[in-house]
Parts: structure tokens; sequence; C-alpha cells
């Protein structure tokens, strides 16, 4: 049964006929072509697949897209506007918060949605807010140091 | 020295970053081509059996759907990178549960999935051998039948008369060290895509793949193609750390197989529980160690008996033990050592590459002696190792002498020291550690219940720890193979440069630090420099993307390849300038100087154009001679070698066996820093997989199938799990690498786990000889799993 969802992503309104029981990172990656957004476990464990839904962070893997009529979904593709990069994107790439890169859009979504609730956060606090996104070369010190001073 | 770069030593932002901070950056799985089919692997739910037939009639109501088998293979059905044992779609035996019988090709890769319960097979199964401990024994079935022994390599090392050195020792001590299966995690599971090339009869294949010139040998002898029919494209790469290289190169075959089959693109991407199903792991080691010393600390004599579970498939066995055998005495200068290392075939999965490579392990062993025999005579962990440890001139196990480099592991040793005020809080951690631990061991096992105003006193559960490690480790690949690298480097005429090398970017860094190298060379900015696609096609091959040896060997070739153009830059403008030495020649801040005059560096290449100059070149580095005298192992195996000490310090909870590590102090000698940036991310990557390795991860298995399958199981660190890291360089000199710059990234994780160790021993006053260090290791002195066979000595 295909179903029309209407959603905003990246600030467009977008109407898409899909299976309403597809899961959202399918949508994004096979549908939308926004292949920014990584799978890497496909059971919410890794962080890889986050984007940021209405405010928060999500695992787009464990997110059918039925679920998300109406929402307002960013991913790594929507934080660069108007060619000026977000400052969390700059300074994941001044601080060395990037290796492989494979972990990076999920990384910077979940810090996305940690500073839109809370601007100035402690280390534990960033700690806390990335600790479901599984990062395999850098050891998270320079991540941390780029969420703390973007 | 610093003084003289322009941008050697500092830090450069990556050239990648602007596209992976975007998600621009593409990697295997992002790639889609027109018409595009996946492929789906069919296994079976057995260990070790014998293939009698495969059934395909499920599928006939399925003509969309295409077969490949072990009937599609032209060329090689057995491949490898060392020994030719690994079946590309197994058609005699099953001899692990990763195995692959066939694959599934179609349009619709969910049906695919499906559909693989319909192939039926027919198999005999076959006595398992899981403990590496009886893969030897006289009625061991053989894994493969035709190698006609489940030994898979046997290294020894002879040196003195070991003996007469434990004769000669007051003191000899024996232990036994073991160490687990551990997965190399990278978050990128495996993706390729095969694409035939139209017209030309080859294929192209663009993947996860962390050396594309072996993917192509590989490729090549499965199809029975010359090598350049085929063409390997490297995507961006999500992780590597060695495990993307035999696998990646047997699915990239099959890929190309039914590419070339269906003359459609074919895909074949592997979720998370297949790829570590089929994919290698660090190898599980059992380590015997003796040792005999004096009062004086003196290490007389040390005798060595290794195993290592190669699981299914030899792979990188030979080689990984190699470096075990070269290095498994450690940075110490002893007079008389005996070592054994054997590899072996079992049903378990199989073991390769991992950062590292043959090294955590016998670190782990041989660090925990140390501290052991220190404590013995009475002496700090860093005296025993200052009696012992190499200096110029020392001469390993092997027999080589070191020098024409900076012996830097004492000068690593006592900057660690300094840095952490190591002996006097060794000294004072292990006399609360010996008093106050007793006290609390009424809390241990049974489990504790406090009476009515009892209070627990966090000084009494909390106890605190040091330790620390050191290491040498030979650069690149010695011995164990050819070595040499090429570069291309081709400067165009506005001033900017095309840049590529035969050793591939895995994440680690490669093309920012080459660029760099380059611009250094030239006097340019590296943003100049256009780092190229890794492409077989282009590029020469240079071998393998391991053994920390980019930097030290495609650094010195892309050096080369700059410093020829150079040379070329400086005889033009001899005769523009009319000068007669180009002395005063100096290339800085994207310009040419000549005492009062200059050229900017975009001007002089347009000159050049016009002149037509050559501004391309290929640079080579060939590693300088290494030999091994197989049976006496002997031989100067590596042609430099680095060092260093990592000190860790930990909070030992000693009610729920939870460790924390509170910092590691990191000190290492890479040579010299190319890109500082880089550099501190390989020490905090690898501090933490180290630090993972010492207390969390580990597969394990049961009849050879793996329990941790996915990361709800496989404990890697997450970013709560470890306190500081401190990375601090002491860049030696060498007449080896690009100004002497040499390897970093596997010291910086084989240090960390038996500097964790140690510091667990002096928080807890128990030594433990397993890794990981769990909770349950800690708490109960033993594993809950129901595996639990091989462990290490108890206390």
């Amino acid at each position: 049964m295909i179903r029309r969802i209407n959603l905003t992503i990246n600030g467009d309104k977008v109407g898409i006929d899909v299976q309403p029981s597809m899961r959202l990172l399918d949508v994004l990656r096979e549908i939308l072509n926004l292949t920014g957004t990584k799978e890497g476990c496909s059971i919410g464990e890794c962080g890889a697949c986050t984007v940021v839904i209405n405010g928060n962070a999500v695992n787009s893997c464990l997110i059918v897209i039925g679920q998300c009529e109406g929402s307002e979904i960013t991913t790594i593709e929507g934080l660069e506007k108007n060619g000026e990069l977000n400052k969390l994107q700059k300074s994941f790439m001044e601080k060395g918060a990037v290796q492989c890169g494979f972990c990076t859009p999920g990384m910077i979504m979940s810090a996305y949605a940690l500073l839109l609730k809370n601007p100035n956060p402690t280390e534990v606090e960033i700690q806390e807010a990335i600790a479901g996104n599984l990062c395999r070369c850098t050891g998270y010190k320079q991540i941390i140091e780029a969420i703390k001073s973007p | 020295m610093s003084g003289d770069f322009n941008i050697v030593g500092r830090s450069v932002v990556r050239q990648d970053a602007y596209a992976k901070v975007t998600g621009q950056a593409k990697f295997a799985d992002d790639y889609k081509f027109p018409g595009m089919l996946f492929g789906v692997m069919v296994r079976t739910d057995v260990s070790h059996a014998l293939i009698h037939s495969i059934d395909y009639s499920g599928l006939l109501d399925y003509p969309e759907v295409t077969v490949c088998d072990i009937n599609d293979i032209r060329g090689s059905r057995k491949v490898g990178v060392v020994t030719a044992d690994q079946p590309v779609f197994c058609y005699e035996k099953i001899v692990t549960p990763g195995d692959v019988i066939c694959m599934l090709v179609g349009a619709d890769e969910s049906q695919l999935k499906l559909l693989t319960a319909k192939v039926k097979t027919e198999l005999e199964e076959l006595p398992l051998i899981t403990d590496p401990e009886k893969a030897l024994d006289p009625d061991a079935t053989f894994i493969h039948p035709d190698k006609k022994s489940n030994l898979i390599v046997h290294y020894p090392l002879r040196k003195g008369d070991v003996e007469k050195g434990f004769h000669e020792s007051k003191h000899v001590i024996e232990q036994k060290y073991t160490t687990p299966l551990i997965e190399h995690a990278y978050l990128e599971p495996e993706a390729v895509t095969a694409v035939p090339i139209e017209g030309r009869g080859g294929v192209r294949i663009i993947g996860s793949i962390q050396n594309p010139h072996t993917t192509r040998r590989i490729v090549a002898e499965v199809l029975n193609f010359p090598l350049t029919k085929v063409r390997v494209v490297q995507a961006e790469l999500g992780g590597a750390f060695g495990g993307k290289d035999d696998l990646m190169n047997i699915i990239s075959a099959r890929a190309a197989i039914a590419a070339i089959k269906t003359r459609r693109p074919v895909k074949v991407r592997y979720t998370r529980e297949e790829s570590v199903v089929e994919s290698y792991k660090r190898h599980p080691y059992i380590m015997k160690y003796k040792v005999g010393f004096n009062d004086d600390g003196i290490i007389k004599a040390m005798k060595i008996d290794i195993l290592a579970d190669g699981g299914a498939y030899a792979s990188m066995s030979p080689f990984v033990t190699w470096r075990t055998v070269v290095q498994a005495t450690g940075p110490y200068e002893i007079e008389n050592v005996h070592t054994d290392v054997r590899a072996v075939y079992t049903n378990n999965p199989y073991t390769g590459a991992m950062r590292g490579f043959g090294s955590p392990q016998p670190i782990f062993a041989q660090e925990s002696l140390m501290d052991e025999i220190a404590e013995i005579i009475g002496v700090s962990p860093y005296e025993i190792r200052k009696i012992n440890g190499v200096k110029p001139g020392s001469i390993t196990a092997s027999g080589h002498k070191l020098r024409d480099h900076d012996v830097n592991l004492l000068s690593v040793l006592e900057r660690a020291e300094r840095e952490t005020n190591f002996t006097e809080r060794h000294k004072e951690c292990s006399r609360s550690a010996n008093t106050k631990f007793q006290t609390s061991q009424k809390f241990r096992g049974s489990g504790f219940i406090l009476k009515k105003d009892e209070m627990l006193d966090n000084r009494d559960i909390i106890k605190k720890g040091i330790g620390l490690a050191v290491s040498l480790r030979g650069c690149s690949l010695g011995a164990e193979g050819i070595d040499a690298a090429a570069a291309y480097l081709s400067v165009q005429k506005d001033g900017s440069a095309y840049l590529i090398s035969g050793l591939a970017e895995n994440g680690q860094g490669l093309r920012t630090t080459f660029s760099i190298i380059a611009a250094e060379v030239l006097g340019i900015s590296p943003e100049h420099i256009y780092y190229l696609e890794q492409d077989t096609g282009i590029i020469a091959d240079s071998g393998p993307t391991v053994a920390s040896r980019s930097t030290i060997m495609g650094g010195s070739a892309v050096k080369n390849a700059a410093e020829i153009i150079k040379k070329r830059f400086e005889e033009m403008l001899l005769t523009y300038w009319n000068i007669k030495s180009k002395d005063q020649l100096l290339f800085k801040n994207n310009r040419v100087y000549e005492q009062s005059r200059s050229i900017s560096f975009s001007e002089l290449c347009s000159l050049a154009y016009s002149k037509g100059l050559n501004m391309s070149a290929i640079g080579w580095f060939k590693g300088p001679s290494v030999h091994w005298d197989e049976e006496k192992g002997q031989g100067a195996a590596y042609f430099t070698y680095v060092y260093g000490c990592q000190v860790a310090e930990v909070s030992a909870n000693l009610l729920t066996g939870e460790i924390f590590v509170d910092r590691i102090v990191a000190v290492h000698d890479p040579g010299k820093i190319i890109n500082l940036m880089g550099a501190k991310g390989q020490v905090f990557g690898g501090v933490t997989q180290g630090a993972g390795y010492a207390l969390w991860e580990g597969i394990t298995t049961y009849n050879g199938n793996i329990r941790e399958n996915n990361f709800d199981q496989i404990l890697i660190p997450t970013s709560k799990d470890i306190g500081e890291i401190e990375s601090i360089f002491l860049e030696g000199e060498d007449i080896y690498g690009a100004w002497g710059a040499k390897s970093l990234g596997e010291p910086t994780l084989e240090l960390t786990a038996a500097a964790i160790a140690n510091a667990v021993k002096n928080a807890t006053g128990l030594r433990y000889f397993n890794l990981p260090l769990n909770p349950e290791e800690i708490l109960l002195s033993r594993k809950l799993s129901p595996n639990d066979l091989s462990r290490g000595s108890t206390n």
C-alpha cells in the first residue's frame, strides 16, 4: 500500500509516495538520494544514520517513514546554508574531528541536536549526547573538542 | 630543525574534511549505476562439512534471479594473499560459518535475501576443531586436506643458548597469557560494485577496498584476466584497520564474476551481521613465556612458545606471526632467546591483518612479565626497562644491530616517567593496593550486604593504579615482502598539481600527509595539490597500505617525485635568470626567491609550460634490503624502527570490577611528524582501540559460530568510556623516510592494553593474564562465557 507522506526535509517541503513501512534511512538514501546519512548496523547502535527530526537526534534506521508525516527533518546535507558551512562542520574540520568520515554525518547531527537545546554544553553533556554514535578512528577526543568550541 | 619547514610538522586540515562534513564524500554504498543488480550470499549453518551437492531447483520459479557459483569461475578457484586456500565459492568443503557456497544476483535485494533459503545443500558434517591447542594432534581432521597438516606456519628464533642462560639465572619464572579474537569494527560495512567495461571486456570495481592493487590481482586471477583488464577504484573508505583486504578481494571477485555473467553492474553490500560473520579478525594468541634473570635485573634468557589461532584460512597469518617472532622479546637486549611461533588452522573465524599485526599480543605478555620481574627483584617497572631496554648499538633478538637512527627507547621511557611522576605514584598506589585491597576482599565473590549504620568509604572501593608499557616496532613490511612505493606528481601550468601514490587513503589522512610533503618540497601551499582518486589504472602497484608503511614508504616516493620536478625548475631558472648556482634558490610561500628577485610559483609553471618543461614525475622509493634466516630466525628484519611508551592511570572499582581509564600518556617517536593534527588523531584513535582491547572487546565463538554479531554485543569504546589522552612526540632522526618521517598508526594501539593491565595490577594487587580485563575477570577472576577454555595463568 503506497501512501503519500508529506515532510519538510532540509527546509524543502516534499511529498513522497511510498510504502509507509519503509525505513526513513532507505527513503533518504534510495528515494531522495541523500546518501550523506550512513548505515552502519541497522539496529540503532552505531548512530551513523542519525538525523534530526523536529529537533531531536534520531536513528533513521529505527524509524519508518509512516511515522514521519508532517515532520521537519534535517540531514547532514541540510547544514550548509547559502554556501556557508554550519559552525559545527567548520569546527569538525579545524579540530581534526574527522578521519575516515563514515561516522561524521551522524556525529555532527547528534551534536547539532544537542546545540539546538543546549548551546553551551559541558564536556559530560557532549559525551552523553554522542554516546550513541560510535567512532572507531578518532577516540572521540577531537570530536568532543570540536563540539565544545564550534 | 622544525624552524626550517614551511608546513611540515604543523597542523593541517584534511583535504577530504569538507566532503566528509557535508555528507558529499562518496563511500562504496553511495554509488549507484543504471541497471544495477545486487548480489546476496548463500551460506550454510555448519562449521565443518563436506559438500555433496547444491540444489537450485527451488529457484526455478524465479527466472529473474541469476546464480553465481564455482561453475562460473574461469581462473583460480581458491585465492589468498600468501597461500591460495580460500575458495571464492565453496565447492568441496565448508570450513567455517562465514563460508559462501553461491551468490544470488537480481534487481530486488530483499527478494534475494528471502530466496537464499531455497538453495538446498547436501552436506556431511565433519568433526570440529575449535581449540587451537588440539589442531596439531595426530588424530585431528585436516581443515584443508591437501595441506596434510593444520600447521599454517612455524617460525623458530634461536639466539645464544637458552638453557645455559636459565642455568646462570637466580630467578626463573613461567607464565601463560591469552588474548581474544577481536573484530576490527570499522563503521562502514563492506560494499563493492563491479561494472563491466563495455566494448573492452574488462571490469571496473569500486568499493571499500583497503589495497586496490591486491584486489586487482585477486580478481584478475579469479576471472583469468590480465591485470590491466581489471581496474580497481577505491571509494571513500569508512575505516579498515587492516580489515578490508582479503575479504574485499573475494567479495570483489564475486561481484566481478556476476557483472561479467549478467553484463550489468552488480553491487554487493554486507549487513553488519554478514560483515562480522565473514570478515577476518585479530588472532587470539596463547603465549607461554619463561624468563631467567638475576638480582641485578638483567634478563639472561627468555623462552617463548606462542600459538596463534589462524582460523579456517591462512590469510595474513604467515606475516602476522612473523612480526610476532621478531618482536616477541620486546624492546630488550637479551643474550639467550629461544622462540617458537606457530599459527594453526581451526574451524574458527579466520584471522588476519589488524592494526598492530601480531604485536599487541606479545606486548601484553612481555610487558606484564617485565613488571613481575621488577617486583621480584624489588625495583620499579621504570628501572627494569631501563636496565634491559635497547640502546644505540644494541642487538635485537634476531641479531640485528640498531643503528642509523635515534634509538629512542629510553628517551620515550624517561619522558613518560617524568611526565607522569611514574615511579613515585606507582609505589604509592601499590602500597595502598596491598593494604586496603585486602580489607575489600570481604566484598568480593560472595557479594556484599551492608549492615545497618554501615557506610562504604569510596576510598576502599575505588583503587587507583598506574602502569606502563614500552615497545620497539619494525617499520613497514620488513623481510615479509617486497617493499617499494610509487608516487605520481603532475604540476600544471597554473601552479596547481595532481598527486597520487600507489598507497591508499583508508581514513588515516594519507592524502593530506602526502600533499604536505610535495608542497613542502615545492614551497607551495598544500591546497594547491589535488589528490587524485585511487585507481589501479593510473598508478603503479606500491604494495599494500598496511604495516604503518604509508608515511615512510609512500612519503619517500612523494618527496622523490617533488624533488625531481624541483630540480628541473632549478635548472630552468639557472638559464632564465642567468645564474650559476642553484644554492641561492629558495622555494617558499608559493614563490621562488633568488637574492632580491623572485617569481611566483604559478608564473614559474606557466613559464616552464611555455618552454616545454616536463613538470610531471614518478617518484619511487624502494626499501633497503632486509633479510631473514628462516631456520634460525636471525637477520636484519626491518630497515628501521620506532619506539613508544604509554602510561595508563586507572581507577578500579573493587565492588563492580569496573576499570575506568583516567588518563593515558602516550610518548612516541614516530620520526619526523608531517601533519601534527593527523598524528594526534592517530594517537587518540589508537589508544582508544587499545583500551577496548584491554577492557571490553572480545569475540567469542561456539562451534566456530560467532556469538556477538552486531554492536549491541560487540563492545567498542564509546565517547564516555575513556578519560584523558595526552600525546607527546619525540621526533628522532633517521636516514630513512621523508625528513625521517616513519610510522605511528600501529605503535599507538599496541601498547595500551599492556599499560592498562599493569595499572590494574598496581591498583588491585592482582595480576591478570588474559584479555579483556572486564568486570567478570577482575571480580571473579574468571569469565562467565561457557567457552572459557584457554586462559592465561591464574593468581
